[in-house]
């Protein structure tokens, strides 16, 4: 078992064998637990790049890979990736050539994630760390209580829209959504109950759109260049829409951050 | 090493998977796509139900209703006398013009199935029954058997249409009632089940439908008591001890007696939470507040959604918040909605158009034409 021989100094990147740094893993037929077994299995026996072919519905794929030597690897999926992709993520990095199902970066500590099309339900859902990149849209309760803590400040950028309870409960954290395609946003119950992070909107919000307890306010310097290194970011990842950095930032963005970090004291405290 | 003891147990993942495909051009086809398109979402049922409805399998007797039943009962003894029972209240009500056991595979792949029978009927109504119309009579008496004769359930009753299910996952079932070979379909839908309220049986399985609706349901619905109350004062028996029954006779009682069109009724079922409607325009605003007043025990709250099947149509529905996940898709001619587009793609990898519906609106494929189903 890989687990058994691979010793600490030859986990080192630059000692890793060409023959093994990119691996391959066809998902047809592997249940969850085949798939994340094998993936395991490759990091601890020091590959560093892998492709999964043809996965259909194979949940948390990604999760379960951490190691005290922060073992680091980057991965790349084909297909359709089932629910709570990237659970737990723990500094990899996962490529998504297709849409993503719900709970994609569920409780993500570190690392990145980029998929190159849509996002379900609870994307980014509690994320504590890392950044998520998603090329078109995304479901209800995107960012559910994500939050950070001192270094830690996680990062989502949504090309189009979210629909529904957007932020919800948003304790910390940076999400960004750049209404590529000018639908403007339909969201409502944007930001209920947040008390914690910020949220930019490229476009216009209404006032009811957005919970109670959040202040629309407009963008200054320093949310600027927040916008300028994640929008870069972004054009970087998705060549494909077309778009520059100046386009997108050349227009009006809102931001919305709590009125308050205890929204709720009054309800709760006796 | 307590860690990897952790990893080793088995979770329990619980949501129940929906899954339906439409050709709206109506070409028929076998059950084989959407058995492979459910059992890749095994995780979501654990086994304690599974069951399909199925569009246009009848083509030689379109004309007549087809009642699928139910006989349970321990032991042939019970089933048979239920069934007995069941062919004299038939006889005197209904010209039966053919009836046959419905096919099946080795009755020991299965848990306890009970004696599975179809019948193609006509109404014979007489007396102060001839004033009803065909499907208020057949509803009658289908409320009558499910509530009267010991045993026996008619589980299906629609014309060129039928239900499938029982107790199993329903890739099991569909290989059970081998739907993947002897029938065509322009509508499938299907539904794996996670029991989270009441036991599992082969009547508690979904399709739950009345006439021709058919719904498969993901969720639960908590106002089960006041829905069936007032469902109750119009006639329908809730008698399959599960909540999704209600919605079935809501949409009988609402799309087809009172013939209010799906955007209504979804209104009705999902409303928008009063904040909105104060937002709207004076004219919506009265609409909805109406349908509020006068539909509120019909609300169904709590987290579900559903596929509706009717003859020609296929829709899709979520509470308003969608509490339930739902993905729709479509490819050419191809109308596809799935708990999860993963299925989707197992059997269309390629997809036009990929969406995931608003809470409380609802997704409607329809045929292009009825021409073909009605040949």
């Amino acid at each position: 078992m890989a687990r058994a021989v691979v010793s600490e100094s030859s986990l080192e990147a630059d000692q890793v064998d060409e023959r093994i740094k990119a691996a391959l893993i066809d998902a047809t037929d592997l249940e969850t637990k085949e798939l994340n077994d094998r993936l395991r299995d490759l990091m601890l026996s020091g590959v560093k790049k892998v492709k999964i072919i043809n996965v259909c519905g194979q949940r948390y794929i990604g999760t379960r890979l951490y190691t005290p030597e922060r073992l680091k690897m980057e991965i790349e999926i084909f297909g359709t990736p089932g629910n709570d992709l990237a659970a737990f993520l723990y500094g990899h990095k996962i490529t998504v050539h297709g849409n993503a199902q719900d709970g994609v970066g569920n409780t993500m500590d570190g690392g990145e994630i980029i998929v190159e099309g849509r996002a379900g339900d609870v994307l980014g859902f509690s994320m504590r760390g890392g950044e998520i990149y998603v090329r078109d849209n995304c479901g209800y309760r995107t960012a559910l209580h994500m939050k950070e803590y001192e270094g830690k400040r996680p990062v989502l950028v949504v090309g189009s829209s979210s629909q529904d309870f957007l932020g919800e409960y948003m304790a910390g954290g940076i999400v960004i959504l750049l209404d590529l395609y000018g639908q403007t946003h339909k969201a409502n119950f944007i930001g209920t109950g947040m008390h914690g992070g910020v949220i930019y909107l490229r476009g216009h919000v209404e006032p009811s759109q957005v919970g109670g307890q959040v202040e629309i306010s407009p963008i200054d310097d320093a949310d600027r260049a927040v916008l300028d290194r994640y929008v870069s970011r972004f054009v970087e990842r998705f060549p494909e829409i077309g778009k520059s950095k100046e386009e997108i930032l050349n227009s009006q963005f809102v931001r919305l951050t709590p009125k308050s970090k205890r929204p709720y004291s009054k309800l709760y405290a006796y | 090493m307590p860690r990897i003891r952790r990893e080793l147990n088995n979770k329990e993942i619980c949501a129940c998977s929906i899954f339906g495909a439409m050709n709206q051009d109506g070409e028929r086809f076998t059950g084989a796509g959407v058995m492979l398109a459910v059992a890749n979402m095994h995780v979501r049922g654990n086994g304690l139900g599974g069951g399909f409805a199925a569009y246009g399998i009848y083509p030689q007797y379109k004309d007549y209703y087809a009642f699928h039943l139910m006989f349970t009962g321990i032991g042939p003894q019970a089933k048979r006398s239920a069934k007995k029972e069941l062919d004299a209240f038939l006889g005197l009500n209904f010209d039966i013009v053919y009836d046959e056991e419905i096919p099946h595979g080795d009755e020991a792949t299965v848990s306890d199935p009970p004696l599975v029978w179809r019948y193609f009927v006509l109404p014979k109504k007489q007396g102060e029954d001839s004033l009803l119309s065909d499907e208020d009579f057949i509803v009658g008496k289908i409320m009558w058997v499910n509530t009267r004769i010991e045993n026996a359930y008619v589980f299906s009753s629609g014309k060129n249409m039928g239900c499938f299910k029982g107790v199993g996952y329903p890739e099991e079932i569909g290989e059970y009632f081998m739907l993947d070979r002897l029938y065509r379909a322009y509508t499938w839908t299907v539904h794996g089940r996670f029991p989270t309220n009441t036991q599992a049986w082969w009547g508690g399985a979904h399709p739950f439908s009345l006439l021709d609706t058919t719904i498969v349901h993901n969720g639960e619905i908590s106002s089960y008591g006041t829905n069936r109350w007032y469902l109750e004062m119009y006639g329908y028996a809730c008698t399959l001890q599960t909540d999704t029954e209600v919605i079935a006779y809501a949409a009988d009682l609402l799309m087809r007696r009172q013939k209010l069109p799906i955007e209504i009724v979804a209104k009705i079922l999902a409303p928008p939470i009063w904040n909105a409607i104060d937002r709207m325009n004076a004219k919506e605003k009265k609409l909805l507040t109406t349908l509020r007043m006068v539909y509120a025990p019909l609300l169904m709250n709590g987290p579900f959604a559903v596929i509706i099947g009717q003859t020609g149509k296929m829709i899709g529905l979520t509470d308003r918040i969608r509490l339930r996940p739902i993905t729709a898709a479509t490819r050419g001619e191809m109308f596809y909605l799935s708990s999860e587009e993963a299925s989707i793609r197992l059997i269309s990898p390629q997809l036009d158009r990929v969406w995931t519906p608003n809470g409380g609106e609802p997704v409607v494929g329809e045929l292009n034409s009825m021409r073909k189903v009605l040949q």
